[in-house]
């Protein structure tokens, strides 16, 4: 299994998960080197999702460690949980943006908990977080108001809104229509552009893989069954990776 | 447990006994738990005055109307089955002086917080379980925002605040119904139905079992809460939640008043004749 030399953002080591019994991640373990794009695929039920979730704390495994920036996200207490947190964003599948709160409050209530920023800096900083992905205008919206691949953006704009320095993707482009699904790539691909962001992003959209990874981890039946560059992948024995990998079957959704 | 007991817990009738007893001692700890994290937090910065307003006015203004029409049925009904039994014994003139007890004492603050266990214990646990179905919650805490105090507190100190000034709302609707009913029977005065209602009303009559609503506000907000931020199963989770807030607060509503009942009787013993 590859492996990144330099000391990784984010590492798993030997994680397992169960679920009533039932094993979702079985012995995972990989490394992601900082300003690295790892991919993450497989059929669904396999554990993708669940491994973003254990990465940034909302699921504890039941065995093994996971390291963030060289530090156990396992032994922090709560304060430095948060801490941890902090250095991290999390587009969720479904945007998941907080439905009470218009786009604005959405995007300014880590800004207002966390920073001492003024209320002219925390408008100001909104506002050019949502022109990034294109939602300027529709600032006061409330989430219900918004498309899905509005809310997508719109979430997207939320994990980066701390310009944390890890963003964890959890399929970003599922469930939209090419085009919008391009957008989002393009986003992630000018974030990744700019440099400075180390991104873990679960997708089934292997051209968005194409355009956006560096790496790919294929996961089944809760293990890592392939790591590496795409290239390599396309000639991986397994014929699930060389499916998963092959243009044909992108997007089953 | 001894072994003997446990085997009584075990006969054929009582094979269920056992895990529902556990399924309750359970239950009831968690909330416990789920009390204790509120005590806790309650207290500690950031104070969230922004959602506490806008919860009071979700808990309070909302279900103003509802609130007082009902205070007014059940005034005006109350009133008409009073009416007919006090008649037979010539003691019409109590018609207010009862009404005004009843409702001082017991039916303003009850029914005042079954129904807003019903309205508003409903809608915080299809509310907060929406949003942890939806992921909302795990995406507060992810910003390292504590969903607990944006969420949950708000909602428990709106329910302890604005349950008190409902019951009062209700308490007034329920003479105006019951003065209503009276006026149409026997075409009393307002000035003399007031005078009759109030004459054996004192502080301690109306302090204590409107203060015992913020409890009951307690128990709304936190039940409530606790189904829904601890929702599973997507819709049908949340749905459970829902349903489960309303039956369980309101069970233990009943089962509270019981208790602050007695302790009223017992710090204002004027108030038990």
């Amino acid at each position: 299994m590859n492996d990144v030399p330099t000391v990784p953002d984010v590492a798993f080591d030997k994680v397992s998960k169960t679920f009533d019994g039932r094993p979702v991640l079985n012995d995972v373990s990989f490394s992601i080197a900082p300003e690295e794009a790892l991919c993450i695929m497989g059929r669904s039920g396999t554990g993708k999702s669940v491994t973003l979730k254990l990465m940034v704390g909302l699921l504890k495994p039941d065995a093994g460690s996971i390291r963030i920036h060289d530090r156990d996200i396992l032994k922090l207490d709560e304060d430095g949980l948060s801490q941890t947190r902090r250095l991290i964003g999390f587009l969720f599948q479904s945007g998941a943006l907080f439905s009470p709160f218009s786009l604005n409050d959405n995007l300014a209530l880590p800004l207002q908990r966390l920073t001492k920023k003024s209320k002219e800096e925390i408008d100001a900083l909104v506002q050019t977080q949502l022109d990034e992905v294109g939602l300027g205008n529709d600032r006061y919206k409330m989430p219900s108001e918004l498309s899905g691949g509005m809310q997508k953006r719109a979430g997207l704009a939320r994990a980066l809104i701390l310009q944390p320095s890890i963003l964890l993707a959890d399929e970003p482009t599922s469930g939209l229509d090419g085009v919008t699904a391009r957008e989002i790539d393009d986003l992630l691909l000018k974030l990744k552009e700019k440099g400075k962001t180390t991104m873990v992003i679960v997708t089934h959209d292997i051209r968005g893989v194409r355009r956006v990874g560096d790496r790919l981890a294929v996961l089944d039946q809760g293990r890592v069954i392939a790591l590496g560059k795409l290239q390599e992948l396309q000639e991986d024995e397994n014929p699930l990776v060389r499916a998963l990998v092959s243009e044909d079957c992108r997007n089953e959704h | 447990m001894r072994a003997a007991d446990k085997g009584a817990l075990q006969t054929p009738q009582g094979e269920q006994i056992l895990p529902l007893l556990n399924a309750f001692l359970e239950f009831m700890g968690n909330l416990g738990l789920f009390a204790l994290r509120a005590a806790r937090r309650a207290f500690l910065p950031p104070f969230e005055l922004n959602m506490i307003c806008r919860q009071i006015g979700e808990v309070g203004w909302s279900s103003l109307p509802i609130v007082v029409s009902s205070g007014l049925a059940v005034g005006l009904v109350l009133t008409l089955h009073t009416r007919s039994t006090l008649v037979r014994f010539g003691a019409e003139s109590m018609i207010p002086t009862v009404q005004s007890l009843a409702f001082f004492n017991e039916i303003g603050p009850l029914v005042a917080a079954l129904l807003v266990a019903g309205r508003v214990g409903a809608g915080i646990g299809a509310e907060l379980g929406g949003m942890r179905v939806n992921e909302e919650i795990d995406a507060v805490e992810v910003l390292s925002v504590d969903s607990f105090k944006l969420l949950v507190i708000p909602r428990i100190i709106a329910c302890i605040l604005a349950l008190p000034i409902l019951t009062v709302f209700i308490d007034v609707a329920g003479i105006a119904g019951g003065f209503l009913a009276e006026r149409s029977a026997s075409h009393i005065s307002l000035h003399l139905y007031l005078n009759r209602a109030f004459s054996m009303v004192g502080w301690a009559t109306f302090i204590p079992p409107t203060l015992k609503t913020a409890v009951f506000g307690f128990i709304i907000a936190l039940v409530s809460s606790w189904f829904g931020y601890n929702a599973v199963d997507g819709s049908v989770g949340v749905g459970r939640a829902a349903t489960n807030s309303v039956v369980v607060s309101s069970l233990l509503i009943i089962l509270t008043d019981v208790v602050l009942v007695k302790a009223i009787f017992f710090l204002f013993p004027g108030t038990a004749i």
